[in-house]
């Protein structure tokens, strides 16, 4: 049962207050939309990014509709292009109004996992693990009051929700979204001559810079507050995990981010200005010169540019969504084997590891794109050595439940997920980090499956972990676990059932972004294997409404959350939840690391030791 | 306080989890349906060129090495979720880890993956490297666009822009095992020529040019894919490749050579009609 010790007023505060001191009231506006509360702030993001999950993965089902069915003649196909025409509109549906039949039109499916990719990389797993997570965690778990730079956090989050608005607008411009890839490599993306899309890129373009700028606020707020706001006693080998990842992300994020914001201005200059830092001389566009001298385009740029500029910040990009999933799953799978984390300062080394040597790997998505080949020799070697302190990581997430006590709770269930799809991201990652190997399955579907073992099964799986394990911190009361592994056994069948046959499409020679394989002779052989996929895909998607019920019916109807449901040892688990405004009634104390589970100190009858408990005789020895 | 799961909640969860594992063969279920066409495997297509058995070999080490590591990981993990799993009265073994094994653990997989790289490269500088392209290959220029490849041999003077120039759209002759440079260019947006069975992927790029060499090792029809998104109907961007004989090669160039010397328009962009 709930023991509520501290001071619950907040909840409960009238609407029109205003206080000068502490847990001052709060008018309505203030509490929940321009909140500086971390917490508050760290659920805006939860929302938002659970907003765009949704999007996102509505676009998914789209384009796996279309790849399960290129002829568009089954029922299944009928009955969801008509379900997704209300959403998309008619026309993009093809929409055939003397035979009543639906199609897709192929610059629609274009538009889709382009926007696809761009919503969920963006708006859904960076603000669910830089947003959510990042706001709601660091000053709980270090035990600061509040982050260092609340208003930035408030700014970081509303100007989010304008790249989200501006996104989502570009939808319903003429020319329809952007189509060009989530990589939007010009001359494509620069010249509108050779997409048809005109205004769907440029706000492509501006909302990403404004989610860069909140990106950036984020950042800046986070590795302040890690830095300063520590409690006496967190030392920086105290930390969780979680912290250490999210610290090293914010740090990536701070020196990737204005690379990509760079080339992003560029690419808008190109498109709207008429520079050409991307647009080389001599193009032709049915027929007729269109860049170079006398023409509408200066020319004299280089392609290239851009697909350095895009990876070098799209390769830290990548880590950026994954390191945080990596430091939650550690939390979590320490707490439930009971035991401390296997090899805690190689794993920080770990990230750092990555973090580093990810700045050094961006040309291995660029083997095959005209690079110098030497270059090839070089990003093959560092992107080889990445693999190693993922290695580390893995090893030690084995060492950690080797030996333990484990509950099998939804959230474990998804940190375990996590961990076995991570191993496959990761090892289909050498296959392309091999230069030759490369050459076959570049731009196949291979990728495709690798990357999402790496982004769904790695950190959406994490991010579900993190949920479950959290939410009673977050809202009171516990989700619902009968739900919760309902959900977790959904989406893990239905998760390999879409994505492990991507890599035998990708073997089978299939190209990705492509609206209709079956004009290839090689590709036809995979259409049932496609439609295979689609419907997994379809019951994956179920399994996050499954996800969505639990979330929302547990917050009026779930079981009340003790103060520690989990038993764990970090000093968020020591306020209880409504957690007021400044967290911490007072400052608090830290003794020890945060992954003391079963040591032989534990207070009699528990296996933990909450971080901030003291040692016996600390008070008299102190005295 | 809410409770783990017990003992035999956990027993009955076990054998899914391992169903689960098993799931990852599921698409075997869609190899069921028939195949359509002369491909009739679901593996890599059939290695027709000089390099690509090499390259499927390069492969083969990795998927045997990947294998291997993904079923002993994976296997422990499922051993030891099976092992631990909580059970009233059992402790956890207190332990902060072992150097030994994390200094194993950073070695071994350094090593193998070191070993790879410098395998995989000499490989690479094999195909890639332009100082080790075959010497005195014929060159053949193709310059895509949307949506078709546009290709061009050099004619009898072997210089390209000149008017003896050959020029075809989406059908591109090649000699039965002899080495060809081919140089790429894309005319609007990034391209990339691909043959899956050759083994062989380059962008072609605007505004600057790339170079791949191949040497067919088989005689038939095989297509050109494009591997780069390159538009709306970038799906449709189909070429063909046949591998003649080298009499038939030369005949054929013969039969397309221009009667007269005439500029090297580039036929009608029919793609644009939709």
């Amino acid at each position: 049962m709930a023991t509520i010790v501290l001071p619950a007023e907040v909840k409960k505060v009238s609407h029109n207050g205003h206080a000068g001191h502490g847990h001052h009231e709060l008018s309505f506006v203030r509490k929940y939309l321009f909140s500086t509360d971390h917490k508050t702030i760290g659920k805006q993001f939860l929302f938002f990014s659970m907003f765009f999950l949704l999007v996102g993965g509505t676009l998914a089902l789209v384009v796996r509709l279309q790849l399960g069915f290129p002829d568009h003649q089954s029922g299944f196909f009928q009955f969801f292009a008509k379900f997704f025409s209300l959403i998309f509109g008619k026309t993009n549906f093809d929409f055939n109004k003397d035979t009543g039949m639906y199609g897709m039109l192929d610059n629609f499916y274009n538009s889709a996992f382009t926007m696809h990719a761009t919503f969920m990389i963006f708006f859904a797993v960076m603000p669910f693990l830089m947003g959510t997570f990042a706001n709601f965690l660091i000053p709980l778990k270090i035990g600061a009051g509040d982050m260092a730079f609340p208003k930035l956090n408030m700014a970081s989050f509303w100007v989010a929700v304008l790249a989200g608005l501006i996104m989502l607008t570009a939808f319903f411009v003429k020319g329809g979204a952007a189509s060009g890839g989530w990589t939007g490599y010009p001359t494509l993306s620069a010249v509108p001559d050779f997409s048809g899309v005109i205004w769907g890129q440029n706000l492509w373009l501006i909302s990403l810079l404004c989610s860069g700028i909140s990106s950036l606020l984020g950042a800046i707020n986070y590795i302040t507050t890690v830095v300063n706001m520590r409690c006496p006693g967190m030392s920086w080998f105290r930390l969780p995990l979680s912290i250490w990842a999210i610290f090293i992300t914010a740090i990536l994020l701070l020196l990737a981010v204005p690379v990509l914001a760079s080339a992003l201005i560029l690419l808008l200059f190109d498109r709207t200005i008429g520079t050409s830092f991307f647009i080389p001389t001599g193009l032709l566009s049915a027929g007729t010169v269109i860049s170079g001298p006398g023409t509408a385009h200066a020319g004299g740029g280089q392609v290239l540019l851009w697909q350095h500029l895009f990876w070098f910040f799209g390769h830290p990009e990548v880590y950026i969504m994954i390191l945080p999933a990596m430091g939650i799953a550690s939390d979590v799978l320490s707490n439930f084997s009971r035991k401390p984390i296997f090899g805690y300062k190689a794993m920080v080394l770990a990230i750092a590891g990555i973090a580093v040597l990810g700045f050094f790997v961006w040309g291995h998505h660029m083997f095959q794109s005209g690079m110098n080949p030497l270059l090839g020799t070089t990003f093959m070697i560092s992107t080889m050595l990445i693999a190693v302190p993922s290695a580390i990581k893995t090893f030690n997430w084995m060492g950690t439940i080797w030996g333990g006590n484990i509950r099998f709770t939804t959230s474990m269930l998804f940190a375990i997920g996590f961990v076995t799809m991570f191993v496959i991201g990761g090892l289909s990652g050498i296959f392309m980090a091999s230069t030759p190997v490369d050459i076959f399955i570049h731009d196949t579907y291979f990728i495709v499956g690798h990357i999402h073992y790496v982004l769904f099964g790695g950190s959406i799986f994490s991010i579900f972990a993190g949920l479950y394990f959290w939410y009673p911190k977050m809202f009171g009361r516990m989700m619902n676990e009968k739900l919760g592994k309902i959900h977790f056994w959904t989406a893990f069948l239905s998760f390999n059932g879409v994505f492990f046959p991507m890599h035998i499409l990708g073997i089978g020679g299939m190209m990705r972004r492509i609206y209709d394989y079956t004009q290839y002779p090689h590709l036809v052989r995979f259409q049932g294997m496609n439609a295979f996929m689609t419907i997994c895909a379809f019951i994956l998607g179920f399994s996050t409404l499954v996800f969505l019920f639990n979330f929302f019916w547990s917050m009026k109807k779930g079981k009340i959350a003790d103060i520690n449901p989990w038993q764990s040892n970090t000093l968020e688990w020591t306020v209880a939840y409504p957690i007021p405004h400044g967290n911490f009634p007072e400052m608090p104390h830290v003794f020890r690391g945060p992954y003391e589970y079963s040591a032989p100190d534990c207070p009699a009858g528990t296996d933990y030791y909450p971080q901030n408990m003291p040692p016996p005789g600390w008070g008299e020895a102190k005295a | 306080m809410s409770r783990p799961s017990g003992l035999k909640s956990t027993l009955k969860k076990l054998p899914g989890f391992l169903f689960a594992v098993i799931a990852f063969l599921a698409p075997a279920a869609s190899f069921a349906v028939p195949a359509k066409s002369r491909y009739d495997h679901y593996w890599l297509p059939d290695a027709n060129s000089t390099y690509a058995p090499k390259i499927d070999g390069m492969f083969n080490t990795i998927l045997w090495i990947t294998m291997t590591v993904f079923v002993l990981v994976e296997l422990g993990i499922l051993y030891f979720l099976f092992k631990y799993r909580h059970k009233p009265g059992r402790k956890a073994t207190y332990t902060h880890g072992n150097n030994k094994l994390e200094i194993a653990w950073t070695i071994v997989p350094a090593v193998i993956l070191v070993f790879l790289a410098i395998f995989s490269n000499s490989l690479w500088s094999e195909i890639r490297d332009p100082a080790k392209f075959p010497k005195d290959a014929p060159v053949i220029r193709i310059k895509p666009r949307q949506f078709q490849w546009d290709i061009t041999y050099p004619g009898p003077d072997g210089k390209f822009d000149t008017p003896d120039d050959i020029n075809t759209i989406n059908q591109l002759y090649l000699a039965y095992n002899s080495p060809i440079q081919i140089k790429l260019q894309a005319q609007d947006v990034i391209h990339s020529f691909f043959v899956p069975e050759f083994r062989i992927k380059q962008d072609a790029v605007p505004g600057m040019q790339t170079a791949v060499w191949i040497q067919p090792t088989k005689m038939g029809d095989f297509n050109i894919a494009c591997a780069e998104l390159c538009g709306a109907q970038h799906y449709r961007m189909m070429g063909y490749v046949h591998i003649v004989t080298p009499d038939s090669l030369a005949s054929w160039l013969k039969s397309q050579a221009p009667e007269a010397p005439a500029p090297a328009a580039p036929a009608v962009d029919t793609t644009k009609a939709k």
